[in-house]
């Protein structure tokens, strides 16, 4: 898919993400917007999974250990045909599978996420498992940076790395904020980047909401041969409406009547600039 | 029946926050911990006059546990907050190695238990902690059941020694309780005698039992309600007291039938007073999404419920 491609595509998937949002009055909205770029490039252009034929043994595996942010892999899942989109009219409503976080029950999810900290360890247990097999398929992972502080997560970089995963590409959502407030002000973990290194990962940054940028860091997996990858995409929690970025309160916030109209002409002017 | 009214409804999680704030002012001991929840903890007010006295620890709730019994042993008072789930499951061994084992001074204070905090769903909703914590030796563990006794009791275990788990939740509930009680650690709380059956309830099921006790009497069934807001140490004695009189026994919790109020009241009957029990708990299983009214509803823990269990507790007499 082009670039142009790519960008139209997040623009509707923005569009839905609010309106699913919208309609249950509940949900992760700042973070759901931060990491949709990046999901979009990862189903649109990286991973090989096929809704047709998701039991495959050879699929690329995505794993999203910042589950809150669950609308954004929603709705790209049923834009690749997992399940039809009408499902997530009934996204957080009593007996829906559609809850607030991953779940399994969910058709293309791979692993029931929510409590942080814990898709890495996962992703470094799948990927030690696809080597075992000799397969090639990779594992990629979804962090919030928020997340970065539980101590599970660099338990998990010293075994990716003691065990040479080069089949396994983590990538930071690096919004900079998380619920209390800025990443720097709850618990600083920066300078990320320095961190992996030392703990022997491959780093690169990117900007979050560049389609070449993306792509170009995703083609060029591994980094290092006989490392693990680690992308840090830089990005605006809120990305794509302009009173919800890097604004604290739209960690979970809910649009109004009035502010969800605003955010879709909104992406309505986008749409147009991208036609 | 005795009548218990209400003129407002309140999260207890904001009777936690206002017991701290009071602390704050009162005891400058005690140092607040959280897990970048300070906001769905009430802890702002706390925060705004003891700036000092707050430690963030951004999500890393093992590192919390660990923190707060390392601050024990420079004579804190460290009042540990988190989600339930994340506050007991995630860091069991930290609890048990670090502060039950090692008998510190530390509160674990958690919000949004059990099933009432809604649409998150069955990753945050812990139907576990009460009987992972009240297994650990030396730890007492306290489920309040209104906005006023939930700030009592944030303020009475400060001067207890030793360690707590203290566990509130997140949906509005009627405070029915007095503004200016004095909480008893251990001393179950006499809602409404009766002779009939004796309901044990704790936390958001207490109000559920006084709505059950109302529907029974008009049915002329004559029902004792007890609040068990401490379930370790559990007040056998008033337990027996009430048992002896009724013959037989309804538990109520927002929690897995195993392991919770209802397991520690059958062993207080089996050893010393057998009589019939029902529970109204949640049968063995994980949440999901809904609101607090549906999940009750469909998990079978309203005063409907405890109505039933307790014309069936009768009826085994
Ligand atoms: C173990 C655990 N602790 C706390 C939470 C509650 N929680 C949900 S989202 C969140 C903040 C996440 O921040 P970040 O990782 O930066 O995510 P993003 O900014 O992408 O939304 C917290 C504390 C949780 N889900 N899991
Ligand atoms: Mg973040």
């Amino acid at each position: 898919m082009s670039e142009k491609e790519l960008a139209r595509k997040s623009v509707e998937y923005r569009r839905k993400i609010l309106k699913y949002i919208y309609q249950a009055k509940a949900g992760h909205t700042g973070g759901s917007l931060s990491c949709i770029d990046i999901l979009n490039v990862l189903y649109n252009h990286v991973l090989n999974v096929d809704s047709a034929d998701f039991s495959s043994p050879d699929r690329d595996r995505y794993i999203q250990s910042k589950g809150h942010t669950v609308e954004a892999l929603y709705v790209v899942l049923a834009s690749k045909g997992f399940f039809p989109e009408s499902d997530l009219e009934t996204l957080c409503t009593y007996q829906s599978h559609y809850i607030g976080h991953p779940t399994r029950k969910v058709r293309g999810v791979e692993q029931n996420t929510g409590a942080l900290g814990h898709g890495l360890s996962l992703s470094v247990g799948t990927a030690i498992a696809g080597k075992l097999d000799k397969k090639d398929y990779r594992v990629f992972t979804l962090l919030g940076d928020g997340e970065l502080p539980e101590g599970s997560n660099w338990e998990a970089a010293l075994s990716a790395a003691h065990y040479k995963l080069d089949n396994l590409c983590a990538i930071i959502d690096k919004n900079s904020l998380q619920i209390s407030g800025a990443t720097s002000d709850v618990c600083n973990t920066d300078p990320v980047d320095a961190k992996f290194e030392a703990f022997g990962w491959a780093v690169r940054h990117v900007d979050g909401h560049d389609f070449e940028q993306l792509k170009a860091a995703f083609d060029a997996i591994p980094f290092e041969k006989g490392k693990p990858s680690l992308v840090i995409a830089h990005t605006i929690k809120g990305k794509g409406v302009s009173y919800m970025e890097s604004q604290l309160k739209w960690h979970h916030g809910v649009p109004s009547e009035e502010q969800y109209s605003d955010a879709l002409q909104e992406l309505g002017v986008a749409e147009e600039s991208l036609a | 029946m005795k009548k218990y009214t209400f003129t407002e409804k309140k999260d207890t999680r904001s009777g936690f926050g206002a017991g701290m704030h009071e602390l704050g002012q009162q005891n400058p001991n005690v140092v607040a911990l959280c897990a970048d929840l300070v906001g769905s903890l009430k802890l702002e007010p706390f925060i705004k006059e003891n700036p000092d006295r707050f430690i963030q620890c951004g999500i890393s709730e093992a590192n919390m546990i660990g923190l707060s019994a390392g601050l024990t042993i420079g004579g804190k008072i460290p009042f540990a907050t988190t989600f339930a789930n994340f506050a007991t499951g995630r860091v069991y061994d930290q609890i048990r190695q670090s502060v039950a084992y090692s008998n510190k001074n530390v509160k674990i204070c958690a919000s949004h238990a059990g099933l009432t905090l809604g649409e998150d769903g069955a990753t945050h909703q812990i139907l576990e902690d009460l009987g992972m914590m009240k297994m650990l030796p030396g730890m007492t563990v306290i489920n309040p059941c209104d906005y006023n006794q939930t700030k009592a009791a944030t303020i009475a275990i400060a001067d207890y020694e030793g360690p707590v788990y203290l566990r509130f939740g997140r949906p509005v509930i009627p405070v029915f309780t007095d503004a200016d009680q004095k909480f008893e650690i251990g001393k179950a709380w006499m809602v409404n005698e009766g002779t009939d059956v004796s309901i044990f309830a704790t936390g958001h099921m207490v109000w559920e039992a006084i709505q059950a006790g109302e529907m029974l009497e008009a049915e002329g069934i004559n029902a004792e309600i007890i609040n068990i807001h401490t379930i370790k140490p559990l007040d056998e004695e008033a337990i027996l007291k009430s048992v002896e009189k009724t013959g037989c026994v309804v538990s109520a919790e927002e929690h897995n039938r195993i392991g919770g109020l209802g397991d520690s009241i059958a062993q207080v009957l089996v050893k010393h007073k057998l009589a019939p029990q029902e529970y109204v708990a949640v049968d063995d299983s994980f949440g999901e999404s809904g609101t607090p009214a549906q999940l009750l509803e469909k998990y079978g823990l309203t005063a409907k419920h405890i109505v039933e269990a307790a014309k069936r507790a009768i009826a085994r007499k």
